[in-house]
């Protein structure tokens, strides 16, 4: 649906300074999925986003949406192909002088839609995102939110099959993120809506994307489904994302001192197996005492992932036999040698 | 008093008349011309087929012609106004002058005005495929709104002051009135009389602009 094909961009800011935003970057969305794009600021993802749209010309590479290489268009077929894409922004970008009917009727009226249909699909729309009470209201007597569930609205009232997001919940406090994101969401699953979507924040890529991919210094340095880089983060980088939601950060002196009784494990759970009793299972059937230092259990988009960081005190003999019921009921095993 | 209405008050209704008459022509000649030209320099130097080229040789331009005291500009362009309007004298004769003093006044107004349009208001309508022509009217301009009925009143005022001048090729107006008989003939209770009115407009117009500005903002 959306391809991104060897992707490089760079920006000339002095006579001699080049600046690489984007090196030889590939990624393909599919019809239908939520992909995310997670980096640290200045990785260059906000400049991916906005490759999908043309809003942003690559110095090489091809941007293909349906089969259709977006550089090689004309003016007039760019901006019809841009309607068939909606985009929503940090800062929601509506317009302070029009009222939340307006600001999703005129672009409508601009691009060409019926007055009559105009009608149909503000309404429409405007119900989709919850704010059917709020047609006459001005966006500066709304919170950030509602601001932008208006300017979901407006992206969606032009019945696009792709929607990008550039970091559309960053400005939003914790709940009305959720709200959003849960939206979002919605929008994907009721309308098949493929979403390209770009943030910092983990958060964001547990709960709604399907896969992802994480960028560095204009470089994806790596891309998956969400539940296999939530289980084996390769990346340095990766691995500080996935730890933000994970924090286990057990002194490396308690550690040692622990170690001498039992061995520190690290358990990965994924879906069913994250719901199981499975520590208390293990101190029924063996003897040892299990003890859990750290963890926490989430809510990805389609399954449940939990780690947990724990000690197990018994001898060596029965906690092997312990790391091995585990390891074959589903748990991923690994054992802490030292801190971190 | 009566006796100073008698003597006065048709002449400083007439000059009043005048004053109005310039201001209000040269005003929508100069938004004409201000308005298309502030936006030319908007997008000549920030837009997406920017054309620095452009914006230097409309800079220089209009600082040129802002750099010229409004009296010299009045007799610069006499030849030039008798050809257009067919005579250089009158409220006729200085129009083509005020509407060149004020037209590029005007589109640096406009100029600052837009730029002060958030980029991603702009770059939301590109990304939903909108005629660049339609994102200037329906975005940059309406956002500007409140800011340029500012800039419009800061104009209106500039240009009364001008109109001062405007009395040197007999155009008349209040300030003429003020400077010929207040000042030349030393008759002050006119020039008092007329300088109390214009105070009185400046302070309605700038109010009247205020209120415009402040209901284009819709906040």
């Amino acid at each position: 649906m959306i391809e991104l094909r060897n992707i490089t961009k760079e920006f000339h800011t002095g006579k001699n300074t080049v600046i690489k935003a984007l090196d030889d970057v590939s990624l393909t969305v599919s019809k239908g999925e939520i992909y995310g794009v997670i980096g640290y600021s200045g990785a260059g993802k906000s400049t991916l986003v906005r490759m999908a749209n043309l809003l942003e010309v690559p110095t090489s590479g091809s941007v293909i949406i349906d089969g259709e290489d977006l550089v090689t268009l004309s003016k007039e077929q760019l901006r019809q192909k841009r309607q068939n894409i909606g985009m929503i922004f940090q800062g929601f970008n509506l317009l302070k002088t029009l009222t939340v009917y307006q600001n999703i009727a005129i672009p409508l009226k601009l691009t060409g839609v019926s007055e009559a249909e105009i009608k149909v699909r503000v309404k429409k729309y405007l119900d989709i995102v919850g704010l059917s009470d709020k047609t006459d209201v001005y966006p500066n007597q709304l919170s950030g939110g509602q601001k932008q569930r208006v300017a979901i609205a407006r992206a969606l009232s032009h019945e696009p099959d792709i929607l990008l997001s550039d970091e559309a919940t960053s400005a939003l406090d914790p709940d009305t993120t959720d709200q959003i994101l849960a939206l979002l969401l919605k929008i994907n699953r009721e309308l098949g809506i493929t979403i390209l979507l770009i943030t910092h924040e983990m958060h964001v890529i547990q709960q709604i994307c399907d896969r992802v991919a994480v960028m560095e210094n204009g470089k994806i340095i790596e891309q998956g489904l969400v539940v296999d880089l939530y289980t084996d983060p390769k990346h340095e980088t990766t691995k500080r994302f996935v730890s933000s939601i994970f924090p286990s950060q057990t002194p490396g002196a308690i550690i040692e001192d622990l170690r001498k009784d039992g061995p520190i494990l690290d358990l990965t759970f994924v879906g069913e197996v994250a719901e199981k009793p499975s520590l208390s299972t293990i101190s029924n059937l063996f003897h040892i005492e299990t003890n859990i230092l750290s963890g926490n259990i989430v809510e990805l988009k389609d399954q449940t992932f939990g780690k947990l960081r724990a000690h197990v005190k018994g001898n060596t003999e029965e906690t092997t036999k312990a790391i091995d019921y585990l390891t074959t009921h589903g748990v991923i095993v690994r054992e802490v040698r030292s801190h971190g | 008093m009566a006796e100073f209405i008698d003597r006065w008050g048709t002449t400083i209704v007439d000059e009043t008349f005048a004053t109005f008459q310039m201001v209000t022509i040269s005003l929508f000649f100069s938004i004409l011309i201000g308005l298309p030209l502030g936006v030319l320099l908007v997008i000549s130097r920030t837009g997406d087929k920017r054309n620095i080229w452009l914006y230097r040789v409309l800079n220089v331009i209009i600082n040129t012609i802002r750099s010229v005291p409004f009296i010299i500009l009045l007799f610069a362009l006499l030849p030039f106004t008798r050809l257009i309007v067919g005579t250089s004298i009158g409220v006729r004769g200085v129009i083509i002058p005020l509407v060149i003093y004020t037209a590029p006044y005007l589109a640096r107004l406009i100029e600052s005005s837009l730029l002060e349009v958030d980029q991603g208001v702009i770059e939301a309508y590109q990304a939903m495929g909108i005629k660049p022509l339609s994102i200037i009217w329906h975005v940059m301009i309406r956002e500007a709104k409140p800011s340029i009925i500012l800039g419009i009143t800061i104009a209106v005022i500039g240009l009364i002051g001008a109109t001062a001048m405007a009395g040197l090729v007999g155009a008349g107006g209040l300030g003429d009135l003020a400077y010929r008989f207040g000042h030349v003939r030393y008759q002050p209770d006119v020039m008092y009389v007329t300088i109390v009115i214009l105070i009185i407009i400046i302070q309605a117009i700038q109010s009247f602009g205020n209120i415009l500005s402040q209901k284009a903002k819709k906040d």
